[in-house]
């Protein structure tokens, strides 16, 4: 039995950031909107936590009154530590005086308090209406700075800077990078309503691409963030779009006889693997991202869906019961002989690799419960991660530390996260609404 | 099956002799709009069988139509049981009915949706769903229907009750729907 150090909650609620997206265009049965953010509420709840955990103290930033959103840097910051599970951030309550400066430090009050992190720091009003955002992280024990952060940006890019601050105290402390400032796509289904979201990590500033009164599935981002795959019933079948995020250009690059599904981009964005039918059962493709150039890859009786590419962009993985049941294969893109990738376990389908190519992670049918799995593709170890009996669809943050995947509670559909090592686990859920099919973005770009 | 065949072919000659009558060309377009000839007037016109064919395939569609009504092709859910997509005997009519009707209609088309419960996943189900509706139109395609007819997609999981407790609840989801078409 692992130490579980820390048992938290919090509860965030939506600030009033909107991304700065072009304008969507309409077309068909589908909706463009911008956020509306009192819909997209989404409560974190964290449990668990690394057995060594860093202290940290991260102090309230001077502030303009007039800076946006509810939550403070400092908060955002703070809950992006927490949640990682990998720090505990220290009530600051007892020290009789907050320093606003590295002059002001007195090392020997954060000392007394164990941290060996300190972060400080204050946001400025900047021309034309602009942030100036700087944070100091001192290293305690050794009295020197360890970071220095400014960013100056619109307002819209508060949380965003918060989260990029974040990832690098993440990264200073724990020598890995973070996935703070990262984006989530994932499907809700309110009633006969689907739509096809984007947020923040965490939930915040959730931003509806798709809706539709029939369903949505399996999004999938492209490697560079830009488009996103997705499989929609509008045409009563499952068709294959590409979409591009900024411009709302939509395409259906995937319509033929029979069902069109299971997006997967290949490494360098280049070409999807989809799942075709035609007349019979489902069978893996190549497409051009253009729909162009089909084609087969797998040639079976059997059912293969669920592809994923390998990280080298060399092989597909993908599900098949052509073993009886439902097992990983793999096989290589140009077609061929495929070969069993699990063993352990009567019935794994889903998988998904880390982005670092040392995990794959899928879904095992455990007497019955549907849980996440993943296994080191080093040593060949499998470990069940999640605690649901309905989990499905496993996604790695681009960091490769976590995984997030959607199970149910309550009856109702909700988002959850898991550390690779099993020991953190969070969940985030949208008040009303079903919510599922989750796909972590790539790592974003800083601000300029 | 054999049985069945036998219905095919029999009601295949039957819809033959009804085809084979309209006397004036000039009137396919009209034939649409107005009430159909009924099959008895047609049948007292047999002197001029087979004068024009394409004139048969307009009073088909038609009569097709008041067919598609009929009680025995109304019913058009086949239900399946758990991990399976093996087509229950008490489906052999049904399936057979519809046959018959798509072996005498070639230019009507029928989409077979094919949906499971929710347990397990959209993609994996979305497999499985399939899987079912290539089973009905498999049983299609052996009672003489044409592939050019059928399409074969898949809802799998997403038109599902949510939070069943029971097989009884399960079991509604396990089903491939037939859909005609235009």
């Amino acid at each position: 039995m692992m130490n579980i150090l820390t048992m938290q909650t919090a509860k965030n609620h939506l600030t009033g950031i909107r991304w700065m997206l072009s304008t969507f265009f309409c077309t068909g049965v589908l909706v463009w909107m911008f956020a509306n953010p009192a819909q997209a509420a989404l409560e974190i709840e964290i449990s668990g936590g690394s057995a060594v955990q860093i202290p940290i103290a991260i102090l309230p930033l001077a502030e303009p009154a007039n800076a946006p959103g509810k939550s403070r840097i400092h908060e955002i910051i703070s809950n992006d530590l927490k949640g990682s599970g990998m720090f505990r951030v220290l009530n600051t309550s007892g020290v009789p005086s907050l320093p606003a400066t590295a002059a002001q430090i007195k090392y020997t009050d954060w000392t007394a308090l164990k941290a060996q992190g300190l972060s400080i720091g204050d946001v400025q009003q900047a021309p034309n209406g602009n942030l100036k955002i700087n944070v100091q992280v001192m290293d305690v024990l050794r009295q020197t700075p360890l970071l220095q952060s400014t960013y100056t940006v619109a307002p819209s890019q508060y949380r965003h800077v918060a989260h990029l601050i974040a990832d690098q105290i993440y990264e200073k402390f724990t020598g890995q990078p973070g996935a703070f400032a990262t984006r989530i796509a994932y499907v809700t289904k309110a009633g006969k309503r689907f739509t096809l979201q984007i947020a923040d990590y965490d939930g915040f500033n959730a931003q509806t691409l798709v809706s539709s009164n029939e369903p949505i599935i399996s999004p999938a981002w492209a490697p560079d963030g830009s488009k996103m795959a997705y499989v929609s019933f509008e045409k009563k079948k499952p068709i294959v779009f590409v979409q591009s995020l900024y411009t709302g250009e939509r395409k259906a690059v995937a319509n033929f006889k029979g069902n069109n599904s299971a997006p997967a981009w290949s490494p360098d964005g280049s070409k999807l693997a989809v799942v075709l039918t035609y007349g019979a059962n489902s069978q893996i493709y190549t497409i051009s991202a253009d729909g162009a150039n089909l084609q087969q890859v797998t040639k079976s009786s059997s059912i293969d869906t669920e592809p994923a590419f390998s990280r080298d962009g060399q092989y597909i993985y993908f599900s098949s019961d052509r073993g009886g049941r439902p097992q990983i294969y793999k096989v290589p893109v140009s077609g061929g002989s495929p070969s069993r990738v699990t063993f352990e376990g009567g019935y794994n389908v889903s998988p998904r690799f880390s982005p670092d190519g040392k995990y794959l992670t899928y879904i095992r049918n455990d007497g019955g419960s549907f849980k996440v799995a993943v296994q080191d593709l080093g040593s060949g170890d499998v470990k069940l991660l999640s605690t649901g009996s309905q989990d499905e669809s496993p996604s790695f943050a681009p960091n490769s530390r976590t995984i997030m995947y959607a199970t149910r509670v309550g009856g109702k559909g909700t988002l959850a996260t898991v550390a690779v090592d099993g020991l953190v686990r969070q969940r985030l859920s949208e008040a009303g609404g079903d919510i599922r099919e989750p796909a972590w973005g790539p790592a974003q770009a800083a601000p300029k | 099956m054999n049985n069945n065949i036998w219905k095919i072919a029999a009601l295949a000659l039957v819809l033959t002799a009804c085809k084979s009558t309209p006397m004036n060309p000039a009137k396919v377009e009209d034939s649409s709009v107005t009430k159909p000839i009924s099959n008895s007037q047609n049948n007292g016109n047999d002197g001029s069988a087979g004068t024009n064919k394409i004139d048969i395939k307009t009073v088909d569609v038609d009569s097709g139509k008041d067919q598609l009504s009929a009680a025995e092709l109304a019913k058009r859910q086949i239900f399946f049981d758990y991990d399976s997509d093996a087509i229950r005997a008490e489906y052999k009519d049904l399936v057979a009915n519809h046959a018959k009707y798509l072996a005498a209609h070639p230019q009507t088309k029928v989409v077979l949706q094919g949906n499971t419960d929710e347990r397990g996943t959209h993609e994996y189900n979305l497999a499985l769903g399939q899987r079912r509706s290539v089973a009905v139109k498999n049983a299609l395609n052996v009672l003489g229907v044409s592939d050019s007819q059928i399409e074969t997609v898949s809802y799998g999981e997403e038109r599902s009750k949510q939070n069943c407790a029971d097989d009884d609840c399960f079991q509604h989801d396990r089903r491939v729907d037939v859909v005609y078409g235009q």
